[in-house]
């Protein structure tokens, strides 16, 4: 189906049906329950899971195809979320021209970092791409925001005010992003029993795109030019040798991923129309490395697993306060209870970085390959031990 | 007038002079080999055929065209193939991929933004491997990770990567170091069979003497960065002056 082998469309149609019916699964527990903190089923944090699987898709077309580290991709993702809200301030809040300029913007300005990073690799590559989406924090964060020429309102973070010109805006369309008049916001709300789900349009818009993109990005994989970014990898020295130019195909790879942070950071604009400076920063860069390598750099669908794996615990963890905890352990005397809390309170809340570092460390060290291994291992077991407990069973008939 | 025309070339490496005054014509359709000692220049001179190194003084000719100050991957172009002394493959990738690199880019050039192809656009590519890899009798492997095979295997693919683009001019950097007997007298076959079914002119660089008095047509002999002497292989085993230099006997 559509160019691609069975494997694959079964893969893309798993994911396509995870996306869609997301709303149901993240949700698995009644809304009034104990357990409903753990439900991550609503809107913003869906947005973000979608947003940020489309980052960490591009970002490993470049690192987990061509091996080259960029530490500044979120340079990229900043870049288009400003172009994005420059479109809703100046034009309209529609979403599709706000997206197409920032996937421009960022395609540009990736061809121009690229083109110089690309120049060094390994270790040096990283550090010059560090260098520029920190020059480029540095211009939108100071620099940029001046009174006489201000692009990008400083820290405030660019937002739409009231008095921009927005020249195709009318007074029937909703006052903020949308699609031909649909508000990334409109939410319509099911209630099943206990449970309650949100089908949010902006996520719904956003899992299309994400589809959409995790389709290219298995064509990019499966094509020859992905063969080629895979050589590249693999020996840079027998590909000169074989009379190809490995630059172009690296800057390719750049642009791509590139244009797909754009994309996810326009994306972000869309759902809620504003852009800081603090998405350009060198952590924000960091993290799609940890979703990359954390899901699985060089498959398919780690950096998706990645991405949502890293803004669940971001976002949950982090809720979890010691009042919580107490009711958790209540059921332990006094002391103990009190003790556990004690051990457990540096992980949840503001400490959730710890118990991602600790959960990072443990995969790298165990499972190089990523919660992707991990899902092969497990489903490797599986299958041993289904055909260990037949076998053990043939062999004890003869004796019987 | 040869295929390749080596004149005056000269390298120096901060105090050490590489090579000097190196003059050497490689004649089409032959085998050559560069023989000497370690450290004689066999190699500083290979790089400054390809690319990866620039000589200091000198011409580099490549039928009619000089080679020096191209990138390597577009005198691979001009129709000159390298052969690694620990072969050059590409690990990661199934021996199929391995072949099919090569058959793409002797198609498309140095690059091709081939991101969504259709299978009709690889039919002729994918075809060109397969016969490839069938001529280097390795079509049963093709599935295999190139880096999880023998020595001898890596080294024919190779050999079968750098044939698939049709050069000609084969450069083999000691092609048979580190092998087992048995490997070595496959590549030789390999070679032999090479020369005698194709229009090829083959250079060699190689330590190892049964290699080089069964393949080669004329031999050079490299002392200290500067040809001693250029002869057939049968005078060359009796010189005394080779003897002395290289085979370490005194005369």
């Amino acid at each position: 189906m559509l160019g691609l082998d069975k494997k694959d469309t079964s893969l893309l149609v798993i994911v396509a049906i995870l996306t869609l019916l997301a709303p149901f699964i993240l949700n698995p527990f009644p809304s009034g329950s104990a357990m409903a903190q753990f439900n991550a089923g609503y809107p913003d944090l869906m947005q973000r899971f979608v947003i940020f699987g489309i980052f960490a898709i591009g970002f490993n077309i470049l690192f987990g195809l061509t091996g080259y580290l960029s530490f500044g991709h979120a340079a990229f993702l900043g870049v288009g979320s400003y172009s994005a809200v420059w479109m809703f301030k100046l034009f309209s809040y529609n979403v599709i021209p706000a997206i197409a300029l920032s996937v421009v913007v960022a395609a540009l300005f990736s061809l121009l970092i690229g083109y110089i990073s690309l120049r060094r690799s390994g270790i040096y590559f990283s550090i010059l791409t560090l260098a520029f989406a920190q020059m480029s924090f540095a211009l939108a964060y100071s620099v940029l925001s001046n009174p006489k020429f201000n692009l990008t309102n400083g820290e405030t973070g660019l937002q739409v005010y009231a008095d921009d010109p927005q020249l195709f805006h009318r007074d029937s369309l909703p006052d903020m992003p949308h699609l031909f008049g649909l508000s990334m916001r409109s939410t319509y709300h099911l209630d099943i029993g206990a449970w309650s789900f949100d089908f949010n349009a902006g996520y719904y818009l956003c899992a299309v795109i994400m589809m959409v993109m995790f389709y290219l990005a298995i064509r990019i994989f499966r094509s020859p030019f992905g063969m080629m970014l895979r050589a590249v990898k693999s020996n840079q020295q027998r590909m000169n040798y074989t009379g190809l130019n490995p630059r172009p195909y690296t800057l390719a790879a750049f642009v791509i991923s590139g244009m797909y942070a754009g994309l996810a950071g326009g994306l972000m604009a869309a759902m809620d129309p504003l852009a800081g400076a603090e998405r350009m920063q060198w952590t924000a860069s960091g993290e799609v490395v940890l979703m990359t390598i954390l899901g699985g750099a060089g498959t398919l669908i780690g950096p998706v697993l990645g991405a949502g794996f890293i803004k669940y615990f971001e976002n949950i963890f982090s809720k979890i306060n010691d009042n919580i905890l107490h009711q958790w352990f209540s059921f332990l005397p006094d002391g103990f209870e009190d003790f556990m809390v004690f051990i457990v309170h540096p992980f949840i809340g503001k400490g959730w970085h710890l118990t991602l570092g600790i959960m990072f460390m443990l995969v790298v060290i165990f499972l190089p390959g990523g919660l992707v291994e991990g899902g092969q291992r497990l489903g490797n077991w599986l299958r041993n031990r289904g055909k260990g407990a037949a076998e053990a069973k043939t062999k004890q008939e003869p004796a019987e | 007038m040869g295929i390749l025309e080596i004149k005056n070339v000269g390298k120096r490496f901060g105090g050490l002079q590489a090579l000097s005054n190196v003059n050497l014509s490689v004649a089409e359709n032959t085998v050559h080999a560069i023989i000497g000692p370690n450290g004689a220049g066999k190699s500083t001179l290979l790089n400054c055929l390809v690319g990866k190194l620039i000589p200091d003084s000198g011409s580099v000719m490549f039928d009619g065209q000089s080679v020096l100050g191209r990138a390597p991957y577009e005198i691979n172009q001009m129709g000159i193939s390298r052969v690694f002394q620990t072969p050059e493959i590409f690990g990661d990738l199934t021996v199929m991929e391995n072949m099919m690199i090569p058959c793409f880019a002797k198609r498309d050039g140095a690059f091709e933004l081939n991101a969504l192809p259709s299978v009709r656009n690889q039919k002729d590519v994918v075809e060109h491997a397969m016969h490839m890899l069938e001529e280097m009798r390795m079509a049963d492997k093709r599935h295999m990770h190139a880096a999880a095979m023998s020595r001898g295997d890596k080294r024919r693919l190779e050999i079968g990567m750098c044939l698939s683009q049709e050069p000609r001019l084969l450069l083999l950097d000691e092609p048979t170091a580190g092998m087992a007997r048995a490997d070595t007298n496959n590549t030789i076959d390999l070679l032999k069979q090479i020369k005698e079914e194709r229009d090829i002119t083959i250079a060699i660089i190689e330590h190892d003497m049964h290699v080089v008095f069964s393949l080669a047509d004329r031999i050079t002999v490299l002392a200290q960065g500067t040809p001693l002497v250029e002869d057939s292989p049968e005078k060359i085993k009796g010189h005394p002056k080779v003897r002395e230099a290289y085979l370490g006997e005194s005369a």
